[in-house]
């Protein structure tokens, strides 16, 4: 039942009324003015909180289920973070308050958060305004372009990407008026040297890659595809959706890369929000400085403070009205404080020894991984092509049988060069009766699809919904309930 | 170890299992000479209650002034079941329902807020959200190139009367595709976009006109004529709009003949605490025809295998993660959570909550107006009707008479000299309806006291820092 179901004429939530208004509002020109009331439903506040209850336990969750969604980082959101970044003092300050009189606590939490991710990417400067991996993306790409053309180097039309990455990877290329042109992956999860060799030349501007890769292997040859791609004038761009593995362990400014973006709502913990709120701070080297996008919180022996453009003539300019989602940068920041020094490290640790542990037990199992050669980061692919050609159930069925298990499915098709796949990241935060408990149900799941193979095909039979007509949705379109 | 359950035995169990000696060994594909020597300059870890201790004493340092800045931001009540709600874990911790079976509380809701949103606007549809207004307008401009099957003009007109930064973010963002944004100028007198200065434009082909409504200035646009004048030049009109707003004011879907092709705004005003400017939320509505154009991600109503409704992400053949390069976007993370607040938000007002809320708002900024212009030399800028905010002129320098509120914890406006030279010192001020008499009252006391107070020159030597004429 949707809320404007519930609703009747004239139900009016008094405590949400403000005062009767002292004045009227005759000075408002009649015909700017909107005839028939919207449509929202007429409900009272028990109504609203019992229904929107009802409806999170709908869904699947960290805080309820296992969810190792390959290449998402679900990992535990810490309550305490979320907690101090709504304190009143946060959450009640206006953007374009003074930062020197109502605002130096604010800067001082940016500031330090703009440190700690310097040391963990092993870069010179960092920009925290972002507000998603998408838009630190394009901040990287944008700044890329703003090299070279500040070098009068215009000349450079294409942005590399390997066929294994992210979606968002090309459409950010695009977005910043590039070309693509896809390397490929070879048989053992590295970027095809000799491939990405002939497509470099003076039209490449510079390649996006992530390491560890999103085949969950690491790129072994990377210091060699940086001096090859440095050699033809190009610059490197991480994907840091991946930074989970490495945290501590490795550095993408040390690996060679020139930009970086991070995704805190991965690595740093801050919640998914069911699609969001996520932040993608940009991180560059010291050619890149002079681009980074405004605001940048600064210090100096008055205090902190936010340099715009004008202090930044070259910046690639504002990617937010204000300064990116504060309050995810928050989080992340007490997050990052919590975990400090040695955390860092061992959340790397932890996370890879988890993917590895669960990649031997479904070895063992008789799962085929998708690298079996290689080590496992803090993921790893599995590839169910055995099972769709012997006994014609697909990866996407065992995915929506293991709903009815009660853990959540893994990323599912993706990356596409691999058929049939789960790309399977457990993350650190999860324990080993949990890593064992999700083996037991594929392990059963593969079980089921010999014996009673209409059950998986049929799954998820324990869920609100049964399987749902993705066909019907897109063919008939229904986006806004018409009473 | 914090956040990390794992006991020695286990650790040692699933070493054995994986067959390595230890969990360094785990790492022995990354070349030596690239691994990092530890983070030296990270602090150590510290417990919830040590960081908690730090970050109240930072949240108390930035204090809880009386704030009449608006500018993009506004100071709404918020009612106390938004964010109980919005942070309960089944919304807080989930991923983009991707798995839609076990996302059916995430995409019902954003099915209502899609309902919602496109209600308001009186457009056909909506998305589940973008990042911000100002990112909202770049996706909308882009779109706009992409729709019009009119003209393949890449140029857009954008007022100077939107606002500021919103017009610098939609230059960050669509440069790069090589479309050109062309500033049409506002009425010095009424401070709107008056329909008469956009004649000039008619002679060369544009792809969309946007039309602010009200304007960075609080000032209403005459959004018939704008709409109108769009169209007959075969251009999109894309309106520019304030959620909380459109309870009193025509819907965009609405204006002129046709109404606009596209809406979009930030939905702070609807449950997003100001946060320094963050997480707010874009949102986007347009007409049935444009929606394979639209950027972000929308929800569709479905049936299961036995029919019973479900919901669903639709349209993804639009997105990043299909088509890649050739998507309409590259977002793929939205604000998913704001917009849970904004839904819960709109419910609990309802039509009549939302109206009485947009209805003080209005009417408290008309009694601040009153009160401030009935100071000595204290002046409204433009002539022309407003909603919730106004700019306003003052008879002294106006970085200092806001230093000096400052001290008083108000935060009297947001001045403008800086972004619009041309109407020299002026400051622009906003109520919601979380200012009524008595912080208007205070407002005013004190802006007339330090007005006064300064008409009298007793100190001219100094540029204090502080109010130097602090109360008695």
């Amino acid at each position: 039942m949707l809320i404007f179901e519930h609703s009747r004429p004239a139900r009016v939530n008094r405590a949400q009324l403000p005062p009767e208004p002292q004045q009227g509002l005759d000075d408002l020109p009649p015909e700017l003015l909107r005839s028939t009331p919207p449509l929202l439903p007429e409900v009272s506040e028990l109504q609203v909180v019992r229904h929107y209850t009802r409806l999170s336990q709908l869904n699947f969750s960290i805080d309820t289920h296992f969810y190792p969604l390959g290449s998402c980082t679900m990992k535990y959101n810490p309550r305490g973070a979320n907690q101090l970044a709504m304190l009143p003092g946060f959450l009640g300050r206006h953007p374009l308050a003074p930062t020197d009189s109502h605002g130096q606590g604010l800067l001082a939490c940016l500031y330090d958060l703009q440190e700690i991710l310097k040391e963990v990417t092993g870069m010179k400067g960092v920009s925290l305004t972002p507000m998603a991996g998408a838009q630190g993306e394009f901040a990287g790409v944008a700044m890329i372009r703003a090299y070279h053309d500040a070098r009068g180097d215009s000349g450079r039309s294409e942005i590399l990407v390997p066929d294994a990455a992210h979606g968002t990877n090309p459409a950010t290329a695009v977005m910043c008026g590039y070309r693509v042109r896809e390397i490929p992956t070879n048989r053992e999860g590295d970027v095809d040297l000799a491939a990405l060799r002939q497509a470099l030349g003076p039209q490449t501007a510079g390649i996006m890659l992530t390491n560890p890769s999103t085949l969950g292997v690491f790129e072994r040859r990377i210091r060699e595809i940086a001096d090859a791609v440095h050699a033809v004038g190009g610059l490197l761009y991480y994907d840091g959706a991946n930074l989970n593995a490495i945290l501590g362990k490795v550095r993408p400014g040390d690996m060679g890369f020139d930009v970086i973006h991070l995704n805190l709502h991965k690595t740093f913990s801050t919640p998914h929000g069911g699609g969001g709120p996520g932040a993608g701070p940009v991180g560059v080297g010291e050619r890149l400085l002079p681009f980074l996008p405004v605001p940048v919180v600064t210090r100096d022996n008055f205090g902190f403070h936010l340099e715009d453009e004008s202090a930044r003539p070259q910046s690639i300019g504002r990617l937010s009205a204000f300064y990116g989602n504060v309050g995810i940068l928050l989080r992340a920041y007490v997050y990052a404080r919590m975990v400090g020094r040695e955390g860092m490290e061992r959340v790397a640790e932890f996370a890879t020894l988890n993917a590895n542990y669960l990649a031997a037990r479904l070895r063992e199992a008789g799962f085929q991984l998708a690298f079996p050669q290689r080590r496992a980061t803090h993921e790893f692919l599995i590839t169910l092509s055995q099972e769709a050609k012997g006994l014609e159930v697909t990866a996407r069925d065992f995915a929506k049988r293991l709903l009815d298990y009660g853990h959540h499915a893994p990323t599912t098709y993706f990356p596409l060069l691999v058929p049939e796949c789960l790309l399977i990241e457990p993350t650190e935060t999860e324990g080993k009766e949990m890593l064992d408990a999700f083996v037991e149900a594929l392990i059963t799941i593969r079980e089921e699809a010999r014996s009673m193979p209409d059950v998986v095909r049929g799954a998820p039979h324990s869920l609100p919904v049964k399987r749902l007509d993705d066909v019907k949705a897109a063919r008939e379109l229904d986006l806004t309930y018409r009473p | 170890m914090p956040f990390i359950p794992h006991t020695p035995s286990e650790i040692e169990a699933m070493l054995a299992a994986i067959g390595a000696d230890s969990i360094e060994a785990l790492f022995d594909e990354i070349p030596t000479e690239l691994r990092a020597p530890g983070l030296s300059a990270l602090p150590p870890g510290v417990g919830e209650m040590e960081i908690g201790v730090e970050l109240r004493e930072r949240a108390r340092q930035d204090g809880e002034p009386l704030c009449f800045i608006g500018a993009g931001a506004y100071d709404h009540h918020i009612p106390a079941a938004v964010w109980e709600i919005a942070t309960r874990g089944e919304f807080y911790s989930a991923y983009t329902p991707y798995q839609a079976e076990a996302s059916q509380g995430t995409l019902q809701l954003l099915y209502e807020f899609q309902t919602m949103l496109a209600s308001l606007s009186g457009l056909d549809v909506a998305n589940a959200s973008l990042y911000d207004g100002a990112s909202s307008l770049a996706e909308a401009v882009l779109m706009a190139v992409r729709a019009n099957r009119k003209n393949s003009s890449r140029r857009v007109l954008i007022p100077r009367a939107v606002h500021p930064h919103y017009r610098q973010v939609v230059q960050s963002i669509v440069h790069n595709q090589g479309i050109e944004l062309v500033e049409v100028p506002f009425d010095p007198r009424g401070g709107h976009t008056d329909p008469a200065l956009l004649a000039p434009f008619a002679d060369q082909p544009y792809a969309a006109l946007v039309v602010p409504q009200p304007n960075f200035f609080g000032v209403l646009e005459e959004v018939d004529a704008l709409t109108d004048w769009a169209h007959a030049h075969q251009m999109l009109a894309i309106g520019l709009v304030n959620p909380t707003a459109l309870a009193l004011l025509k819907p965009p879907g609405e204006w002129g003949t046709k109404g606009v092709d596209i809406a979009c705004g930030d939905g702070q005003p609807l449950g997003a605490p100001l946060s320094s400017g963050g997480p707010y939320f874009g949102f986007m509505t347009c007409r049935m025809e444009h929606v394979r154009q639209m950027p972000g991600r929308i929800i569709g109503r479905t049936q299961d295998l036995d029919g019973k409704v479900g919901y669903t992400l639709t349209l993804q053949a639009r997105e990043q993660h299909i088509r890649r390069s050739k998507a309409t976007s590259n977002i793929c993370t939205n604000q998913g959570l704001l917009a849970t607040a904004a839904t819960l938000y709109l419910a609990l007002l309802g039509p009549t909550g939302l109206r009485q809320v947009a209805t003080a708002c209005h009417t408290n900024t008309r009694t601040l107006l009153e009160r401030l212009t009935a100071i000595e030399g204290v002046e409204r800028v433009f002539t022309r009707p407003v909603f919730h905010e106004a700019l306003i002129r003052l008879p002294q320098a106006s970085d200092e008479v806001l230093r000096a509120l400052a001290v008083q914890e108000i935060l009297g406006g947001y001045p403008l000299a800086a972004h619009y030279p041309e109407l020299g010192d002026t400051v622009l001020v906003c109520a919601t309806e979380t200012k009524g008499a008595a912080a208007i009252d205070r407002y005013a006391t004190h802006l007339n006291r330090i007005l006064e107070r300064r008409r009298t020159p007793v100190c001219t030597r100094l540029r204090p820092k502080e109010d130097p004429f602090p109360n008695p």
